[in-house]
């Protein structure tokens, strides 16, 4: 006899728009239920430690670490990951400028950088840099990506 | 990957919060409050330690709430980090929060979870021992309101299940002279090697350290050794610096030494731009 | 030329900005089992015992298996169990293996697991290690079967010793009038890839072992898993989808061996394993670490004489690619300088640390950070300008090489041009040590660089090419697209090559080794070079095939058949022509006919004229070419606080002919950002015990988005003419001079010898206020 009906529980998602009901144990993290069970491997795990940005989704439209919250968490809150950006200007401006190599930390990169272009959509180089801290890049040197966001971001010198 | 299996609550108010804390502590199940969770997933997965019980008390509204009147600010303890910081009702508090992790972390990180949380920097506590803060603190006795100073050593002194509800700081502290450096071992990223956060106050700075020792600490000593006006400002600092509360850290981050030379700079630069020389 | 040098979009673009992209761990086997490693908490302990009792009857637990029985492993000597047996030799060594139902299960199984340990003493360093009295890493050495050309001492720490002896070292150091003689040191790093290790094994009912792994050499993966557990080559199958980086660090075989004794142990049920980064970074192979003194002596006109090098390479508690490390370090032991008389010894040490990979650039960013350094030190003492010495040494057509190879202008590129562009791009006339009125300091520092690959002998690429009805071309290499974009690449010299649009080449990102042909490994900067000629080979046959078929058509000669644009024609007068949908699957008459068949192209390409090196002089040729560069960094200093920014990173390097701008350019920054992310704040942080401190990303802290400097980056066009279009590999190129270059410049701006990395402002507090206890 197992103990688990406290541990494991039935919860609705909403993820890309769509509604999803998963079970799930309370101890997983978004990051391990968005993809092993609703097979979304676009947001990547990377350290599961929060320290390195390649799990970051939208939640209620500001960027989240999924290594960093249980699925638990975020019944009620509107995700949204890389597989629900269609054709963004981000997307595209990252293909443009070549904005990454072996493309792990891109989804990653993307939404928060998506994000970003949403909160602040002509955002000074200290908020860009704010935010894209918050994701290595270990293939890059970070100038591709500059070039990427600054031009979705319609930037212009401001110091 | 947390291997060990908890229920999750999700109570509807303190009140309901810190009963149930009780009643799952009473049942041997080791119970955990939830805020932003970070260090629950990031201790948690390593085994550091263990919790059957999760009560996650962010939507509680007193958790929440964040606003100023004319005499005091309001600072709910499961506000996150970037809310602060969008909000900046005390600027010192807003640069104090900016400086913690990364910007996408802060967006989960609270002000309870980053001054009552297991790994021991607590920057944004700083802020709050410079401003003699209030803090709400609830227990199975109901909420009771104390100052930071009889609270906060080293940690903030809570028994099993009490919860910091709210920081209450006078709102006359928004509007003053203020620095906050965060100095690491290279560049921008990482932890602290030496954060010194300061106010100016009635003519006298106000110093308060982290990454220093195993704790953010203010010191009296120290803020009277620093105001000594009379004294040159590198003398003073000298001195001050025999009033480290505790051995200064040596580890992967920085030597006790090298941290002391550091130190000695912030300062000298905090008291020449604050003006106590 | 029409799509030779296009910033051509890469063929993986769309796929990695949208999520669809697969990774290995993204491929999600229903039913399969997980496996977990426990790993020693210590750096050299003896194991008492290992109580598996617990943890094999906890339900869903299907198998623990432990190091008795299995088989020593690795690829320069074979030291390594791949789990421990009688003792651990570092932090992290794998000593048992669970496999569970699910990960949750399997860490918890793996908690439960209870092993006893005797502490060893520890051996914290190279330097450590070869000292007379050094506890032993490997007191067993003796036994170890080892490559003929690796050559152990056993009853030491000394897994491999490669000496070169070139040349008259009395009459180098007699023509030295001057002698600069200097110690540096750096200790063991990580690759940090985003992606962590990742494998998956099964054995089906008829002995075939399929592995898929993110990997850079899942041929090597087959022969060694072949090798190591006696299974025909033939029945393991390994596949690699798109690997998430790798920097040479899945070059090793590790993680693989530990998937497959998973599968064994159920039965052959596939098992899934993912390193957490923790595991990545300790338990998995890691970056080498090097202490090294170079005695280097000159005239006093600043022509390079003599050079007195010892290399002890930290290769950690196992040998593996520490023996290859230690051997292409030796085969370019100096900078890339004209130099008669060289004596070096290369060798690498055992110490109870991680055991070491290939890191790009494979020891060279490590040797020339030595060497690089110790020529700004001779160049000062000569009263020289740094820049000026690395013109007057440079190493030329003509000359030779440490192992005595003499070079050709398409075996070495242009070193000295590549000094005079970075000399204009550095603006070097504008001094190289500028003391602002704010008190903050300017400082530029310069390296010269170069590597030649050294990788097996015979070391071989092939690539398939196949057609689709359409006429559109699909493209099979065993090149790994890891991120350096070489796949792309390979699209646009086929496409060049066949006068076609790189639209309608279709590139097949994953490889098997069952089906795709064999790139020896995907490291070594070498796979624009070998695929290239295996692509341009593959390319003739596919032209020749096609000719074959319309000269049969047009009843006309092979020599007056042209091919361009998917049409094949007759050159004068092409509206006698056929597209290639009407004939890359044989051609049909009218009346039913059919000629031809598929037109499958084959080619392949295999190094030529390499040897070994020979034992006692180093002499012989490990590689097909040399390229150089020059670099230089740029920092913005705080005397006061000790504290730096790096403003400017430059790379001139003689590329040959440039094939994708951008991809190139990415290249090149990408490893200047990781050469001075490494020079600037990477290491392990040891405790006393050997033990590391800091396994995880917060506090081994690659360099983030707003550290990094402005990249300038500039190419020489010198062709390596047996390249295809001339073109030689940089992948790794752009980081083997920052290290030095970063530390030249902040030696000229803290006017402080700065001889070990990383390049920390405590260290360079220590340095300039006699501050050098231990800090740990």
């Amino acid at each position: 006899m197992l103990k688990d009906e406290r541990y494991r529980i039935t919860i609705k998602l909403k993820v890309n728009g769509e509604e999803k009901m998963v079970d799930i144990r309370t101890a997983d993290t978004l990051l391990y239920v968005l993809r092993e069970k609703l097979g979304l491997t676009g947001a990547k795990p990377g350290c599961l430690n929060g320290d390195c940005g390649a799990c970051t989704v939208g939640i209620n439209q500001r960027p989240m670490k999924s290594c960093l919250m249980l699925a638990a968490e975020t019944e009620e809150k509107e995700i949204m990951t890389i597989e629900g950006l269609k054709s963004s200007p981000m997307q595209k401006a990252f293909i443009e400028h070549f904005a990454f190599q072996c493309g792990y930390c891109t989804s990653g990169f993307i939404m928060n950088a998506h994000l970003l272009s949403k909160h602040h959509p002509s955002g000074s180089d200290d908020i860009i840099k704010e935010w894209l801290a918050s994701n290595i890049c270990r293939c890059t040197g970070y100038k591709e990506i500059e070039d990427a966001v600054k031009s979705v971001l319609h930037f212009s010198e401001r110091e | 990957m947390i291997s060990f299996d908890f229920e999750y609550y999700k109570p509807a108010t303190v009140s309901e919060a810190v009963a149930l804390f009780q009643e799952l502590e009473n049942q041997g199940k080791q119970p955990r409050y939830y805020a932003g969770g970070t260090e629950v997933l990031t201790l948690g997965r390593l085994g550091l330690f263990v919790t059957h019980a999760v009560i996650d008390i962010k939507n509680t509204p007193e958790f929440q709430q964040t606003d100023a009147n004319e005499d005091w600010m309001i600072f709910g303890a499961g506000v996150t980090l970037t809310e602060l910081e969008d909000k900046n009702l005390f600027p010192l508090l807003s640069k104090s929060a900016s400086e913690v992790a990364d910007h996408t972390a802060r967006n989960k990180i609270t002000l309870g979870g980053n001054i009552c949380g297991h790994i021991f920097y607590r920057e944004a506590v700083l802020p709050l021992l410079l401003a003699d803060s209030q803090l709400a603190v609830a227990g199975p006795a109901g909420t009771n309101i104390y100052s930071i100073h009889d609270l906060f050593n080293r940690r903030l002194q809570l028994k099993n299940g009490e919860l910091l509800v709210q920081v209450f700081v006078e709102t006359k502290y928004a509007a003053l002279p203020y620095m906050s450096i965060k100095e690491r071992q290279q560049w921008d990223t990482g932890y602290p090697l030496v954060t010194i956060a300061a106010l100016k106050t009635e003519g006298t700075i106000r110093v308060a350290f982290s990454g220093v020792c195993s704790f953010p600490f203010r010191s009296a000593e120290i803020e009277e050794m620093l105001n000594h006006k009379e004294t040159p400002l590198e003398a003073r600092i000298q001195t001050a610096l025999e009033y480290i509360p505790a051995p200064i850290l040596n580890d992967g981050e920085g030597s006790d030494r090298y941290r002391k030379f550091v130190i000695k700079n912030l300062l000298f630069d905090i008291f020449t731009e604050l003006g106590g020389t | 030329m029409d799509v030779i040098g296009k910033s051509v979009i890469r063929k993986d673009a769309l796929e990695k900005v949208t999520g669809t992209a697969r990774y290995t761990n993204d491929y999600m086997f229903k039913g399969s089992l997980h496996a977990k490693i426990v790993v020693s908490p210590y750096a050299h302990a003896r194991i008492q015992a290992i109580d598996v009792q617990a943890a094999s009857t906890i339900p869903g637990v299907h198998a623990v298996v432990t190091g008795e029985h299995l088989p020593l492993t690795g690829e320069g000597v074979r030291d390594r169990r791949p789990l421990a047996f009688e003792k651990v030799r570092y932090h992290g060594e794998a000593v048992v293996l669970v496999v569970a139902e699910n990960p949750a299960l399997a860490e918890r199984a793996a908690s439960a697991v209870h092993i006893q340990y005797e502490p060893l003493p520890v051996v914290h360093s190279p330097s450590a290690a070869i000292e007379p009295n050094s506890p032993l890493v490997h007191e067993n050495m003796h036994t170890y079967k080892h490559d003929e050309t690796v050559y152990p001492e056993p009853g030491s720490n000394v897994a491999n010793r490669v000496k070169i002896r070139k040349g008259n070292m009395e009459e180098g150091w007699r023509k030295s009038e001057l002698v600069v003689e200097e110690t540096f040191s750096l200790s063991p790093s990580d690759h940090a890839a985003m992606e962590t290790r990742s494998a998956a094994a099964e054995i089906l009912p008829n002995g075939v072992v399929k592995i898929t792994t993110s990997s850079q050499a899942p041929f090597m993966v087959k022969k060694l898993i072949s090798e190591y557990f006696g299974i025909e080559a033939g029945k393991v199958v390994v596949e690699t989808p798109l690997v998430g980086g790798g920097y040479g660090g899945k070059a090793a075989v590790q993680l693989e061996l530990l998937a497959y004794l998973a599968s064994k142990a159920v039965g052959g049920r596939l098992v899934r394993i993912l390193n957490t980064r923790e595991e990545d970074m300790l338990t998995s192979p890691v970056h080498i670490g090097l202490d090294a003194k170079i005695k280097l002596g000159c005239s006093k006109e600043g022509i390079l004489q003599a050079a007195d090098i010892l290399y002890l390479f930290d290769s950690g508690a196992y040998a593996d690619k520490g023996t290859d490390l230690s051997k292409a370090a030796a085969a370019d032991c100096t900078g890339p300088y004209r130099l008669e008389h060289i004596f070096c010894d290369s060798l690498c040490v055992y110490t109870n640390h991680p055991y070491a990979s290939p890191f790009r650039g494979f020891s060279h960013s490590e040797l020339l950070f030595a060497f690089e350094r110790t020529m700004d030190i001779l160049a000062k003492k000569a009263d020289i300008d740094p820049l000026e010495f690395r013109e007057k040494n440079a190493i030329l057509p003509g000359d030779t090489t440490p192992t005595q190879v003499r070079l050709t202008s398409s075996s070495v590129g242009n070193l000295p041009e590549c000094i005079r562009r970075l000399k204009r791009l550095i603006r070097w006339e504008e001094g190289q040590r500028m003391v602002h009125e704010n008190g903050l300091i300017t400082a530029k520092g310069i390296s010269c660089v170069w590597k030649t690959s050294t990788i097996e002998t015979n070391a071989g690429s092939g690539v398939i090419l196949t057609f689709n009805p359409d006429g559109s071309v699909n493209l099979m290499s065993g090149v790994i697209e890891l991120g350096t974009g070489t796949k792309t690449v390979l699209a646009q010299i086929l496409a060049e090559k066949l006068q076609m649009r790189v639209e309608r080449i279709h590139v097949r990102m994953e490889v098997d080794t069952q089906t795709t042909p064999e790139h020896w490994k995907t490291v070594a900067s070498r796979g624009t070079f070998m695929a290239g000629r295996a692509v341009l080979e593959a390319a003739e046959d596919v032209i020749n095939q096609l000719k074959k078929i319309a000269s049969c058509i047009f009843r006309a000669s092979e020599e007056d058949i042209e091919i361009k644009n998917e049409k094949v024609f007759l050159r004068d007068e092409p509206e006698t022509s056929l597209k290639f949908k009407e004939i890359v699957y044989g051609y049909k008459y009218p009346n039913g006919n059919a000629i031809g068949g598929q037109i499958i192209g084959r080619g392949n390409y295999i190094l030529r004229g390499m040897t070994y090196l020979d034992k006692e002089t180093g002499a012989g040729r490990p590689g097909p070419e040399w390229t150089v560069a020059a670099e230089g960094v740029e920092v913005e200093y705080n005397p006061r606080t000790y504290r730096y920014r790096i403003v400017k990173a430059i790379s001139v390097i003689d590329i040959g002919t440039v094939l994708n701008e951008k991809m190139a350019r990415g290249q090149v920054m990408g490893a200047m950002s990781m050469g001075l992310s490494f020079a600037g704040r990477e290491t392990f942080w040891f405790d006393s015990n050997g033990r590391i401190l800091n396994p995880q990303l917060r506090k081994y802290r690659p360099l983030r988005y707003g550290e990094h400097p402005e990249y300038v980056v500039d190419f020489v066009h010198t062709p390596q003419l047996d390249a295809a279009y001339g073109a030689r590999g940089v992948g790794e190129h752009g980081l083997l001079g920052m290290p030095a270059s970063l530390g030249n410049s902040l030696t000229a701006a803290a006017e402080t010898e700065l001889n070990q990395l990383p390049l920390i402002p405590e260290l360079i507090w220590r340095m300039k206020e006699g501050n050098t206890d231990d800090f740990v």
